[in-house]
This record gives structure tokens, C-alpha cells and sequence, in this order.
């Protein structure tokens, strides 16, 4: 245990996780709270009010030169010619040549020649490794700068925003015209308008040293902590792809409900574009609702009529009181279908639907 | 952590109560809810079900895993308990209130080899230390 532990890294917030009691786990190398005593509690303050989630262990990356446009034009599945103005944010897979899914992030653009993408914590080190190595092959005029200085707190729930105002006055007047998908700096700390969870909210990347002290001053406002455990269930609920689990190499975006996410006009090549052309997408990424007692879990086997499929995300949703998934399922399943899951050695009935299940609070689909 | 002085342990993490008229009561322990997080599901035994000793009879369910739970002692399922199966969080609030079913002992000789509250506690500080 103890080598374990010692090689675990630790955000800036780490102390502050212990001195609330937190339940820590390891998740991707990192030393992160799985809850601060219940994290079904913490989904339902995020759902209903407001919580914070320390996502320090996610890296942002600041792309700026010349070339950073073309670079990131190239390089992710989305259009970054997309984001007109500054603080304009996207989401995006970054493929492989295959067409295999090498990460999910976000970019923002801060102006000019400059942009940030927000990577996972699991794949940060290889996505570096391969931003530098395509950098390389096109010898651009391209600086990348990891920004381990900075950490990230994500407010999140109906609440978040009046909550953080009140925590931080000076910040209203800058952010209160955000709107979703879009960021800015204000007061040294970048404020983005996006999450998560399927609510309302903030992210705040602020430099390392102050973030103790913004976790106290948003929990002074009734911000509740939240755990990674509550953070994977509201994500679930919202129908969110977590890497690692419903999204990898092995998938493309358009097996994986993130069609939406390529860009396949405004005549530009970028990496995995002729694979997505050709590689036939067929599979999906559908929702599930189980339709008896039981919790579907991860690698779960699903049968239908149109052939197999595998759960890559289950769990409990506190919001339905019942189990929910994502699966990956042969197309030809349709919405409403009922299909059965192998739970524990019996098969269960389940319900495809379209995620999200839960979005600001309502049930989006039928139970 | 708690470990009421009345109840006999498993090191399996249940915990058992004798009855007046013989039977016995079955739950898992403050560190067992503990160490599973919220609970959400229980999928109780059949009543009249023949069960021997370390036998998997019940399952339990938490937001983060399952846990099989196995007979403490052989005999004969005589209920389970309605109220967690409708309200699973009953075990994180109060684990030795909310039993999970009940048994009527086919070979009572086993109680004696069950662990006393001391015994039990020592088990789980030891299983605590070594889970990451």
C-alpha cells in the first residue's frame, strides 16, 4: 500500500479533502475524494442547489503561435474555426489516424493566437506526447504549455453561479453575461460556463496557491463538496461519455452518440477524417433503463434482437431511483426497444433510450 | 467504529442476533455500509430457502459495488426484512437496526464459532488498514 500511495499525486486541494473527512480513492494516478460521507447526498445538492467538485486532476494545455489555429484544426475532430469570439468554448474528441477516440476535452479560445484545451487526467501525459509529436511532424509555429500551476474548481447546480457571485462580488459584473460555452477572465481566475453534470454552473481555473482559499469561501456560501462518486452519476444521468469507460480507441465519435462533435465541412483534413469517412459506424452508444430490480454495472452483456452489446457505463441514478446505463449496442437498436442485461448471473429487462436521462433537474425520458 | 457487544461477527462483515425463541437476525456492519458507501439495492432470500453456513444468500448493492451476503449460520430462511428492501439507505443509517432476513438455526453448535464484538473489531481495524 504504502508504494501506492506514494506515487499517488495530489492536488492543491488535497488537505482540504482530508481535513472534510473525505473518502479518497486513487483514480488515474491521482489521490481524490470518492465522497465527503454520502455521495448520493452530493448528487442531490448538485441536482437541487449547488456543489463543488475539485477537478484538479484534469489538465489544461495552452496552445498559442502563429500556427495554433491551423494545429488545432488539424488535430481535433471538431472545428476550432468555430469559435469566433474570444472565450468561446467547444467540445471535441482527438482522434487517432483510425479514427479511434485518443481523448475528450474541451477548448476554449483566449484571443488572438492563443487557446486552452482541458484534458482527462488519465490520458494527460500521452495527449501531450501526441499534441508534441504531430507538432513536430509539421513543424509549426506552435508552443504547447501544460498548466499544472492552475487547479480547477467546478460549481455546479441551479445555485452555482449566485453562489460563486457571492463568494466572489468582484466577479458578477464580469460573468453574469456568460453564456453556456463560453469563458473569461476575470479577477485572475478563468470562469467558463460549462460542467459536467447536466446543470447549470461554473468552472474556475485559478493558480494553484488560491484555491484552498476558494473552496473555503464557496463553501462558506453553502456550496456543498462533492465527490468523484456523485461526480460519475450526475454525468451518467446527463448522458455524458466518461473516457476510459464508454469512450477509447477502439471507438470512433460516431459510434459513440458524438457525431454532432465532427466537423465534416468547411474543407479541412484532420487527423482520423478519412477513417471516419470509411470505417462503417456500426455500433451506437444507447441509454438504458433497467426495468426491473438491480444495478447494472460496466462490461455488463446485453442481448437484443439485432445482436450483443456491452454496458461501458451503470449505475444507479438517484434522480430515477433506479439503474441507468450506456451501452454500446448494434445500430439497428431503436429508442423504446427493450433489450435484456446479464446482472449477476440473470437477464434482466431494460429499456433503450436517448440520453441525457436528467438535465437541469427533470427526467428527460419515459420510466 | 461501532461494534454492539450483544451481536456475534462474521469476518465476512455480518453481524447476528439471537432471538427469544431461537432464531436469529442477520445484518452487515457499521463497517461494512462503510466501506460500500450507499446503499441502493438488496435482493433478499426467499422465505422457507435451506441455507448452510458461508453460503451466499442475500446481495447488496451499493453506488459503488455489489457485496454478496453469505449465511452466518446454517438453517432455514423464516423472512427478510420489507423495510430495506423498499429503503436500502435503512443499513447506512442504523446497520444493526436494519436487519436483512432472518434464520432458524439447523446446527446452533455454529454460533460458537462466530466472533464476539472484541474479535470482530480487531478483524475490521486490520482489514481497514490493509484496503486502499
Amino acid at each position: 500500500m504504502s508504494t501506492i500511495q506514494a506515487a499517488r499525486r495530489s492536488t492543491p486541494l488535497n488537505a482540504v479533502h482530508r481535513a472534510l473527512g473525505a473518502r479518497m480513492v486513487e483514480f488515474a494516478g491521482w489521490d481524490m475524494p470518492l465522497h465527503y460521507g454520502s455521495q448520493v447526498e452530493e448528487h442531490r445538492r448538485v441536482r437541487r442547489d449547488a456543489g463543488m467538485f475539485d477537478v484538479s486532476h484534469m489538465l489544461a494545455v495552452d496552445v498559442s503561435g502563429a500556427a495554433a489555429r491551423e494545429f488545432l484544426r488539424g488535430l481535433l475532430a471538431n472545428d476550432v474555426a468555430k469559435l469566433g469570439r474570444p472565450g468561446a468554448a467547444l467540445y471535441s474528441c482527438m482522434l487517432r489516424e483510425d479514427g479511434g477516440v485518443l481523448d475528450d476535452l474541451i477548448v476554449y479560445h483566449l484571443g488572438g493566437d492563443g487557446f486552452r484545451l482541458v484534458v482527462n487526467a488519465g490520458t494527460a501525459d500521452r495527449d501531450v506526447a501526441w499534441m508534441e509529436s504531430r507538432r513536430a511532424t509539421r513543424g509549426s509555429a506552435v508552443s504547447l504549455a501544460p498548466r499544472r500551476d492552475l487547479a480547477i474548481i467546478a460549481v455546479q447546480g441551479p445555485q452555482a453561479r449566485a453562489k460563486a457571485w457571492a463568494a466572489y462580488p468582484a466577479l458578477r459584473a464580469a460573468t453574469e453575461g456568460l453564456t453556456p460555452f463560453h469563458a473569461v477572465e476575470a479577477g485572475g481566475i478563468f470562469v467558463s460556463r460549462t460542467g459536467y453534470t447536466g446543470e447549470d454552473g461554473f468552472e474556475l481555473m485559478l493558480p494553484a496557491a488560491q484555491a484552498a482559499a476558494s473552496w473555503q469561501a464557496l463553501a462558506a456560501q453553502g456550496v456543498a463538496p462533492a465527490g468523484l462518486g456523485a461526480r460519475d452519476t450526475l454525468r451518467l444521468e446527463a448522458g455524458m461519455c466518461l473516457y476510459g469507460h464508454d469512450l477509447d480507441e477502439t471507438v470512433t465519435p460516431l459510434e459513440s452518440g458524438l457525431a454532432w462533435t465532427v466537423a465534416r465541412t468547411g474543407g479541412r483534413d484532420f487527423i482520423g477524417a478519412r477513417a471516419l469517412a470509411t470505417r462503417p459506424a456500426e455500433r451506437q452508444l444507447a441509454g438504458l433503463v433497467l426495468l426491473e430490480r438491480g444495478i447494472m454495472r460496466d462490461h455488463q452483456k446485453v442481448r437484443c434482437g439485432a445482436g450483443t452489446g456491452e454496458i461501458t457505463s451503470g449505475g444507479y441514478s438517484p434522480t430515477l431511483d433506479r439503474s441507468i446505463a450506456l451501452a454500446r449496442l448494434p445500430r439497428a437498436v431503436a429508442a423504446g426497444e427493450t433489450v435484456e442485461v446479464e446482472v449477476r448471473d440473470n437477464w434482466l429487462r431494460a429499456r433503450a433510450v436517448k440520453p441525457p436521462f436528467v438535465r437541469h433537474g427533470r427526467v428527460l425520458i419515459q420510466v | 467504529m461501532t461494534t454492539p457487544a450483544n451481536l456475534k461477527y462474521t469476518r465476512s462483515h455480518e453481524w447476528l442476533r439471537t432471538e427469544a425463541d431461537g432464531t436469529v437476525a442477520v445484518g452487515i456492519t457499521f463497517h461494512a455500509q462503510e466501506q460500500l458507501g450507499d446503499i441502493v439495492f438488496f435482493q433478499a432470500p426467499e422465505a422457507g430457502r435451506k441455507v448452510t453456513q458461508g453460503e451466499e444468500c442475500a446481495v447488496i448493492e451499493s453506488v459503488k459495488a455489489a457485496a454478496d451476503i453469505y449465511a452466518p449460520v446454517s438453517g432455514e430462511v423464516i423472512a427478510a426484512n420489507p423495510e430495506v428492501a423498499d429503503s436500502p439507505e435503512r443499513v447506512n443509517r442504523d446497520p444493526y437496526a436494519a436487519w436483512l432476513f432472518r434464520l432458524k438455526p439447523s446446527h446452533p453448535a455454529e454460533l460458537a464459532g462466530l466472533l464476539d464484538a472484541a474479535a470482530y473489531a480487531k478483524h475490521a481495524e486490520s482489514e481497514k488498514h490493509k484496503s486502499p
